[in-house]
């Protein structure tokens, strides 16, 4: 039987998927929502237009009929029906068709529509990932590994050498001596290491549109760098007037007050490098975020000398994205433009709202660095 | 190719567990087992069991979801068995043996569900070579007119897949035909009263009232033939087979989808009780016969897994299961008749046993001539209801949950027989196929208290508007209120009628 034509569905299904995500990159770019449902490595997107309409029934008067403890007006367990029983018409809720995607086919179609160049890795390899393979022969092993002609041919040559081989009745016993076994060994390869940084504005004018602004950018950022570096180390790091190092967690949902010190994060951030992340063996993505108020014009000169003397030489590229606010004057962002503007290891990018959260993403990662 | 038939010691459990099947009364198909891998597995699952299916993304995309199931979410399907003669069936490689053994006794049970049951009686047994065959003659047309054409023309059939009549293989219904052309007859007849020799007579003979009536009967019997169809059709693929503009190459592929269609439905129409049936037997056997004392913890887990309802869900394999047990129970021990139903004593009727010991009989009775339906109509009992803890759930708007709506036998029994009639699918036939005398489609949603899912319609009227060509119209409930939607090829509305 020829089994292969599914490969041929297959491929077909994932080219529509693939064209559905890409016309409505913009908009898919723009949710929150992947990201809550972001599974290990798998997320779930909803395609409405791709299931084949038919007449069926709605939810509203919906209902039927299930099997358990619990009285009446007590909730039914919540869930995905599990399959096979849709034809006894029980399971609670219609369901919009989500396609399940891995994190490299979305990164795939991400690259593929922003016309993401891939990146050059910088720096030394690091020795990190083991990889085993079969090399030899060897007389120990487990039974899983036998190598069943070798081990007949020790036993042929045995019986042969001693005698025991008859041609007329040329059975072969091997006893124990004469196994043999697949041996392995590890053998490592080399792979590029790469750093996210990621530094956020946290004073009293970030509101929480501003940070899931921030979150999505960062959702997309994540995915396209992982499909480029084997490993990736993310840290995080906060700021107001001061700058701490913080977890995923706090990041997102920290609340500072106070005043804006943007050269407290620069400094953080070089220190972290300088300590942990070699230049020569790591590839860096420092990311900043703020609505681009800074304090005074000193210590935004201090920020653009720290970065032309310290953290420019060490880093792949340097970020910033500058969100929209209320009471930011988006500075910020016009004084690196203008000091730092023709260095082209500098991208500045301003993200007024979600559907900007799509040309954001070309300008941070379209140099290919 | 690899080897994927049974290894020697499951060939012998084969035999083993069919000549015990055979003993118990059992009567299958021929069946070829097939050992296959996780990957291959999950293709032909995709593909609905058979190796040779049209191209088309839908099976592509089921495969991505199974094997995806299968990787991340750790879920497994053990077997698969298709209704042909002989039948396949295919087993996943590497299963513990007393899983093979269970599978292969449930199959045995699915094969002899297939071969007796009177719904399938009308299903093409020799599908396997007929799929391959619609494959080609998809093929040959996707080669002719492109890919990208032909695939839409597809899933412009699949979205219209459902408007099938499920009962129509069993009963003989008048067909859409219309023998005569609908105008232009030469002479219309004249309602001409009884032959008179005598003039006189005439007034007797024939008096006006009596003529008038001959006019009335003439007038109707021209009406009813200037309908179109004359009757009704629930058919609607058959009617748009026979009367819409298609090309060649597009009633070659909606009669292969109208086909195939027809081929999958009465498996719909009887899950339950297939499944059930085949539970009922791969317990029997494995428990009675075949698992060894080493082998029975494994089975009794891997049944539980098989008949587990978990989050308030039905399962069918365990509603099946345990309906046809209860009936053996019962017709075992006569609790059942007028004398048992009117009995009021409820001591007596707790301990009532006639020894009649018909279950067997009873239940090979209903594997012959029953469906989910019908069997849960007729054997459905409020002492069921209670043991199995069945409950009616619905909708609540303010807490946006599923919540238990009731324990009551009748609205469990009426809840259940909705879900299930016509296969969970909405009423929906053709009324006009000339509406406005303008060749327009007029269809009319048999509504039984739930409303049509409103996005999905409208895209299947567009559907049907493409293949039709005129405007369709629809006529159905929401809310309550009776409403006409219509699509014209451009634009869509919705207006009230009453």
């Amino acid at each position: 039987m020829s089994m292969k034509r599914v490969d041929r569905d297959l491929n077909r299904f994932r080219q529509i998927v693939r064209g559905k995500i890409k016309k409505d990159l913009r908009k898919y770019m723009s949710h929150g929502e992947m990201i809550g449902r972001q599974g290990k490595r798998l997320v779930s997107i909803p395609l409405p237009s791709i299931d084949l309409p038919q007449f069926r029934y709605g939810a509203k008067q919906g209902g039927g009929v299930g099997q358990g403890e619990g009285d009446v007006g007590d909730p039914v367990g919540q869930g995905d029906p599990q399959p096979g029983q849709g034809e006894a018409g029980s399971e609670p809720g219609q369901h919009v068709l989500e396609v399940d995607m891995t994190l490299e086919e979305l990164a795939a179609i991400l690259g593929e529509e922003l016309q993401l160049p891939n990146i050059q890795p910088k720096g030394r390899k690091n020795l990190i990932s083991e990889k085993d393979r079969y090399v030899g022969i060897r007389r120990t092993g487990p039974n899983s590994l036998r190598h069943f002609k070798r081990t007949y041919r020790e036993a042929l040559r045995r019986q042969i050498s001693s005698g025991e081989y008859d041609q007329a009745d040329p059975i072969v016993v091997p006893i124990r001596e004469d196994m043999r076994y697949r041996s392995w060994k590890e053998t490592l390869q080399p792979e590029s290491n790469a750093v996210i940084i990621y530094m956020m504005d946290v004073s009293g004018s970030m509101g929480t549109e501003q940070k899931e602004l921030v979150r999505i950018t960062a959702f997309w950022i994540e995915t396209w760098l992982r499909s480029q570096y084997k490993e990736i180390e993310i840290r995080y790091i906060v700021h107001d007037a001061a700058a701490k190092e913080v977890d995923q967690e706090t990041f997102y949902h920290i609340r500072e007050g106070g005043g804006t010190k943007i050269s407290s994060a620069y400094k953080l951030c070089n220190r972290l490098i300088d300590e942990r992340y070699p230049a020569s063996e790591w590839n860096i993505y420092p990311f900043h975020f703020s609505d681009g108020d800074n304090w005074g014009g000193g210590d935004t000169r201090e920020c653009v000398e720290l970065l032309r003397n310290e953290i420019l030489p060490k880093v792949n590229q340097f970020c910033y994205g500058q969100v929209r606010s209320l009471y930011g004057s988006g500075r910020f962002a016009h004084d690196l433009e203008e000091l730092l503007g023709a260095d082209e290891r500098v991208v500045v990018s301003e993200i007024s709202e979600r559907d900007d959260i799509y040309d954001t993403i070309k300008d941070f990662l379209g140099k290919g660095k | 190719m690899k080897n994927t038939r049974l290894p020697a010691n499951l060939e012998s459990a084969r035999e083993e567990i069919e000549a015990h099947a055979r003993a118990y009364g059992l009567d299958f198909f021929p069946i070829i087992y097939e050992v296959l891998d996780y990957r291959t597995l999950y293709e032909t699952a995709a593909m609905g069991g058979f190796p040779t299916r049209y191209p088309h993304w839908r099976f592509g995309m089921d495969f991505d979801q199974l094997m995806k199931g299968h990787v991340w979410q750790g879920s497994t399907i053990y077997e698969m068995v298709i209704n042909t003669n002989p039948s396949y069936a295919y087993l996943l490689e590497g299963n513990e043996d007393v899983t093979q053994k269970m599978v292969m006794a449930h199959v045995t049970g699915h094969v002899d569900f297939f071969k007796h049951n009177m719904w399938f009686a009308h299903t093409n047994r020799k599908m396997l070579d007929a799929m391959a065959n619609h494959a080609t003659r998809i093929q040959r047309i996707i080669d002719r007119i492109g890919y990208d054409v032909v695939e839409e023309f597809i899933d412009t059939c699949l979205s219209l897949e459902n408007l099938i009549d499920y009962h129509s293989p069993y009963i003989k219904r008048p067909d859409a035909h219309t023998p005569q052309p609908l105008v232009g007859e030469e002479e219309p007849p004249v309602a001409q009263g009884l032959r008179v020799e005598r003039d006189y007579m005439r007034d007797y003979i024939n008096p006006p009232e009596y003529l008038a009536a001959q006019r009335q009967k003439i007038e109707d019997e021209r009406a009813k033939q200037r309908r179109f169809p004359e009757h009704s059709q629930r058919d609607i693929l058959l009617f748009l087979l026979n009367y819409a503009p298609l090309e060649r190459w597009q009633h070659t592929v909606l009669e292969i989808v109208r086909d195939e269609a027809y081929y999958f439905a009465p498996q719909g129409m009887t899950k339950i009780l297939n499944e059930g049936w085949a539970s009922y037997w791969h317990s029997t056997i494995m428990t009675q016969k075949v698992a060894s004392a080493a082998e029975i913890i494994s089975f009794a887990d891997l049944h539980s897994g098989v008949v587990a309802t978990g989050g308030g869900r039905l399962n069918p394999y365990k509603l099946g299961l345990e309906l046809l047990r209860d009936v053996e129970d019962r017709w075992n021990r006569g609790r059942f008749g007028k004398e048992y139903d009117e009995c009021d004593d409820i001591a007596a009727k707790r301990t009532w046993d006639r020894q009649l010991g018909l279950g067997r009989q009873k239940i090979f009775e209903i594997r012959k001539l029953y469906n989910d339906v019908t069997f849960i109509d007729e054997f459905l009992t409020p002492e069921f209801v209670i043991e199995n803890k069945l409950f009616t759930f619905r909708y609540n708007r303010d807490s946006d949950l599923y919540e238990i709506a009731s324990r009551e036998f009748k609205e469990i029994k009426e809840k259940l027989l909705f879900r299930l009639t016509n296969f969970g699918q909405p009423f929906i036939s053709i009324e006009d196929g000339n509406y406005n005398n303008r060749g327009e489609l007029y269809l009319r949603h048999r509504h039984e208290g739930v409303d049509l899912k409103m996005d999905y319609a409208r895209d299947t009227m567009r559907n049907l508007q493409r293949i039709w060509t005129r405007p369709v119209h629809l006529e159905t409930r929401i809310d309550d209120k009776k409403r006409l939607l219509s699509f014209d090829g451009s634009d869509y509305t919705e207006r009230r009628i009453d």
